[in-house]
């Protein structure tokens, strides 16, 4: 427990700390902000350990009181599913600090502090098990990235900073209208104590909710979700906020904050809501397959380097929504694995955009050609990223494509194939853009002579690289250190879901497993009051 | 009785002061701190004797006057305000070149007609106190003679609340007749029993309604607030639409409270009629609070002026705090207390800002004059986007916290529609507040702002900040307490 409570305040403590420091000492709140940052990754990998996967329920659970009169509580716990976002975020936030050292040069002090103040949000966005102190992390993390893209942004900075500002608080005020209403039916209508924002207590009464409200409240917060998402169509904003932001601040907004979204999707929709969620799956996965293949078109004629892989992560994302509204336990897993993947190949993407930019100032596919041969192992990082995120087999991509098809086509509540051999074809696609680019940019003749006098990677530049190539291999070799932490986590939901939809268990030995969790309980607290 | 008089403390401070620091005026003309600590103290006193009220949750009823109770806290409010708006003051006067110690009798003066107001107990003690207020604010709109803005301010504003205290006072003249009683208590009894004249009870509602929602400038009802608060110095506006309209505010819950929507357990057996009146209050209420929030917000939008723009955005926050009236329940009126705590510090805090940035002259009030104020003065430009953010209603401020009760207490009462038209309305106004923003922190000024001189409108900043940020992160205490008092209300 003090191992999450580190893990989510640490930032927040350096980001105060840095405040005090002069800002003229640079170096220093550099260094100081990775130490941080990775004193907190490190802080996060005693919860994978201490962490128990066959145990589905909230672990390192944390309730203290907060707002009595309204039962709100300062409530975080995790389950398989966060522990593993959660291990993202602590294991991205370092390297992004670390690509920032190149790429930002003026007001570091505030840059930093901003950056610290957002990896607290994150982490706290996953871990919240109050929808009160949820949505508050979920705001909070409108202020910093706002002005990590306004202030650090590029030339049409403001525009897409203002975009991607009243985009999210469009979705999140309806959000707050629908946590607002679900607890107060819930506490006065369904559990009549009041008022309550517990989580697991909503959890437990919502899905009793009728239908027609449930509908409401279903998309009440599934607009917000989507537009964080982004689901097609509301994924506009995405590729200004992704193309305008410093390098440091689209490796975060698509390794973490897009994850932000399809977490909430599993953790309220689809937990509070299951009647509803299946009720819109069809039209929800309809949306989700037209995204991959309209962000994988879209992306194929685009000039600018990062553009590209923008819109490329409309058409990932678009994955992930799929399996998760598959509700079976592979398509969940497959998402989040998939999110996992998403955070890893396309925040390594952007990174490589960024250190090509930082040498040329220039993203346009135009301006180069023929670059392999004066920068070869920039080129194998970019070869990698680029299979990976092409989903080849023997990387991390394709176990998450794979697993959410699998998902798609197996569930039997979407109950049709078409997803499933649409969705395929967005593979293709990928392969067809990415490879593309991939030519004109590496191979082919170097006319330009600007790029004749360009310096291969740096020290640093492997240092921020190859911890994300070893997850990349990983991933894509031995998935099952990664899937065995979240797969009860996923069963429990289909067993709720599915209790719902056909009144049966598929996975029954979960059940067991929480019996035996209670009937320990209970010899225990005897054999403690016995004992007393 | 010994308590008893600990309770009329509050009052009788602010009665003493008020009365007496024109005379200490008098007698020190060439000394002026003298009068700014006496003014000082009197708020520190009035503040450490009604929080101190507070602890008891006690409450009684004497004189026609409400002591202890709900009065604590707002008490505690209106000094809160008065305080920041003194310390934010002295620099600003003295810019101006127009420091005349006049300015604090009549800030006395005007918290001595809030308190009343909050303490009234019937119909002709609010009269006075809402009197007091409104000619103190008066003087204050046009303090500053020699500028003709300020002059116009003052007349606008007279000219259109003398005519909207004939509304009231005739209204209350109504309710006399139909009841034939003035305390309030007297006319719920009445009301309950169903023992009064209908058609003059209507008629004297709608009068004190239109009257009320002057005062706390409700849409349509608000058209002089902007240039008044435009004209106005900023530390008289930034006074005027906090202080003053939460005042009004209790003035709309003690007179919805007995008159329009009694919904407590009095029995209530009385008329079809009577309901009907009852039903129809609130929802021509609910109507204003929509109106206000969401015409207040549009115009803003469209606003470069600062000062004007932030006018805009108060006649909006009214509307808000109209939820509370409109759910009248005590977690509508818990809801109104907290969000008018959050709103003096935010609303107070961004004038202030603006009152130190500005030019003797009335320049430097535009959008594009705060351009790359991040660079020349990073406090204020920080103390600014905090503000801003907080209007918007974004956590972990205080203003978060104040919409999130408000919309719970309107979604309770079963007024959902207006929480979504306040959601919407709380949209538009994002583009606004952040704009501010991106003028301070994403552009950049040819000439760049020389280092502002902050004085004591520091200190008030500060407070600010603290407030909004204790308000917003440890909500607890305040909205317990106001819960509490007003369960035995």
């Amino acid at each position: 427990m003090t191992a999450l409570l580190l893990t989510l305040f640490l930032p927040l403590i350096g980001a105060l700390l840095v405040l005090f420091v002069d800002k003229t000492l640079e170096k220093f709140i550099r260094y100081f902000t990775l130490g941080t940052s990775i004193l907190t990754f490190l802080v996060s990998l005693a919860l994978l350990f201490a962490f128990d996967p066959n145990n589905p329920n909230i672990q390192f659970y944390i309730n203290q009181i907060w707002i009595s009169s309204l039962d709100t509580g300062f409530r975080i716990g995790m389950d398989g599913m966060s522990l593993l976002i959660v291990m993202l975020t602590t294991f991205l936030s370092p390297i992004a600090i670390l690509a920032s050292f190149d790429s930002i040069h003026h007001r570091q002090k505030e840059y930093y502090f901003m950056i610290l103040i957002l990896q607290f949000a994150m982490t706290g966005v996953f871990i919240a098990m109050d929808t009160f102190l949820f949505y508050i992390f979920w705001e909070l993390i409108l202020i910093p990235m706002y002005f990590i893209i306004g202030i650090w942004g590029g030339k049409n900075k403001i525009y897409a900073t203002v975009k991607f500002f009243i985009f999210t608080i469009v979705g999140s005020l309806f959000m707050l209208l629908g946590i607002i209403w679900l607890s107060q039916y819930v506490g006065n209508h369904i559990l009549t104590t009041g008022f309550t924002t517990d989580y697991l207590l909503i959890k437990d009464a919502a899905p009793s909710i009728p239908l027609n409200y449930q509908a409401w409240l279903f998309w009440a917060f599934a607009v917000s979700f989507f537009i964080k998402v982004p689901l097609f169509p509301f994924h506009t904003w995405l590729p200004d906020a992704h193309t305008e932001a410093p390098t440091p601040g689209s490796v975060i907004l698509a390794g973490v904050l897009l994850k932000m979204g399809t977490y909430g999707l599993i953790r309220f929709n689809l937990e509070f809501f299951p009647q509803a969620s299946m009720e819109f799956s069809s039209i929800i996965s309809w949306l989700a397959v037209v995204g991959i293949i309209y962000g994988a078109l879209v992306a194929a004629i685009q000039t600018d380097i990062k553009r590209l892989v923008a819109y490329s992560s409309v058409s990932h994302l678009g994955f992930v929504v799929l399996g998760i509204f598959s509700m079976t336990a592979i398509g969940l897993q497959g998402a989040i694995i998939q999110m996992v993947n998403h955070g890893l190949s396309t925040g390594m993407l952007f990174l490589l955009v960024g250190m090509i930019y930082e040498r040329r100032h220039t993203r346009d596919i135009a301006e180069y050609g023929g670059i392999a041969r004066i920068m070869p192992v920039y080129a194998t990082f970019f070869a990698i990223a680029m299979f990976s995120s092409v989903g080849l087999p023997g990387l991390n991509g394709f176990v998450g494509e794979y697993m959410t098809l699998i998902g798609a086509f197996t569930s039997p509540i979407l109950n049709n194939w078409a997803y499933t051999i649409v969705a395929a074809t967005g593979v293709i696609f990928a392969a067809v853009y990415l490879l593309w680019m991939f030519q004109r940019v590496f191979f082919g003749t170097n006319d330009n002579p600007a790029n004749h006098t360009l310096k291969d990677l740096t020290k640093r530049e492997w240092t921020i690289l190859i911890p994300i190539v070893i997850f990349i291999v990983w991933i894509g070799i031995y998935p099952s250190t990664f899937t065995n932490i979240s797969e009860n986590s996923t069963r429990k939901l289909v067993n709720k879901i599915e209790q719902v939809k056909f009144n049966r268990t598929p996975y029954p030995e979960l059940d067991k497993y929480i019996d035996n969790l209670k009937t320990d309980k209970s010899v225990q607290n005897k054999q403690n009051n016995n004992g007393k | 009785m010994g308590t008893e008089l600990l309770y009329m403390l509050p009052l009788a401070i602010a009665s003493f002061f008020a009365i007496f620091v024109p005379i200490f005026d008098v007698m020190s003309k060439s000394n002026k701190q003298v009068v700014f600590y006496a003014t000082l103290l009197n708020f520190v006193l009035i503040i450490i004797s009604s929080i101190n009220l507070l602890v008891g949750y006690y409450s009684f009823y004497d004189f026609s006057l409400y002591f202890g109770g709900y009065t604590s806290i707002f008490d505690s409010l209106f000094s809160t305000a008065a305080i920041l708006t003194l310390l934010g003051t002295k620099q600003y006067l003295d810019k101006q070149e127009y420091h005349y110690k006049e300015f604090y009798s009549l800030l006395n003066l005007a918290l001595l007609g809030m308190m009343i107001i909050n303490h009234a107990g019937n119909l002709l003690i609010m009269f006075i106190g809402i009197e007091l207020m409104s000619i103190s604010f008066f003087v204050l709109a046009g303090f500053i003679r020699t500028k003709l803005f300020s002059i116009e301010a003052s007349l606008k504003y007279f000219l259109l609340g003398a005519f909207a205290t004939g509304f009231l006072v005739y209204g209350m003249a109504m309710i006399y007749g139909s009841t034939g009683e003035i305390e309030f208590s007297q006319i719920a009894q009445k009301i309950a029993t169903s023992n009064f004249n209908f058609a003059y009870m209507a008629i004297g509602m709608g009068l004190i309604l239109v009257g009320l929602a002057f005062k706390s400038s409700i849409v349509p009802f608000h058209q002089w607030a902007p240039d008044v608060y435009t004209g106005a110095p900023t530390n008289v506006t930034s006074f005027m639409s906090t202080a003053g309209k939460i005042a009004a505010f209790v003035a709309f819950i003690l007179i919805t409270k007995h008159l329009f929507l009694p919904t407590d357990k009095m029995i209530f057996n009385a008329l079809d009629s009577t309901t009907q009146i009852t039903k129809s209050a609130q929802f021509i209420i609910a109507i204003l609070s929509a109106m206000t929030m969401i015409i207040g917000n549009i115009t803003a939008l469209v606003q470069t002026n600062v000062k004007r723009m932030l006018a805009y955005s108060s006649v909006a926050h009214a509307g808000y705090i109209l939820m509370g009236i409109v759910s009248s329940s005590i977690n509508g009126w818990a809801g109104i207390s907290f969000y008018a705590a959050a709103y003096i510090f935010m609303q107070i805090g961004a004038f202030t800002v603006v009152s130190i940035i500005e030019n003797k002259d009335n320049s430097r009030m535009n959008l594009q004059d705060y351009n790359g104020l991040s660079k020349s003065n990073p406090f204020l430009a920080f103390a600014m986007s905090i503000f801003m953010f907080s209007l918007v209603g974004l956590p972990p401020f205080g203003g978060f916290f104040g919409k999130y009760f408000l919309f719970y207490s309107a979604i309770q009462a079963g007024y959902l529609w207006l929480t979504v038209l306040a959601v919407i309305s709380s949209l538009i106004s994002v583009y606004f507040y952040i704009g501010l923003i991106i003028n301070m922190y994403f552009k950049d000024q040819v000439n760049p702002m020389e280092k502002l001189h902050l004085g004591t409108a520091s200190i008030s900043i500060i407070i600010s900040i603290i407030g909004i940020l204790t308000l917003g992160l440890l909500p607890d205490t305040l909205i317990n307490t106001a819960i509490k008092v007003f369960t035995n209300f």
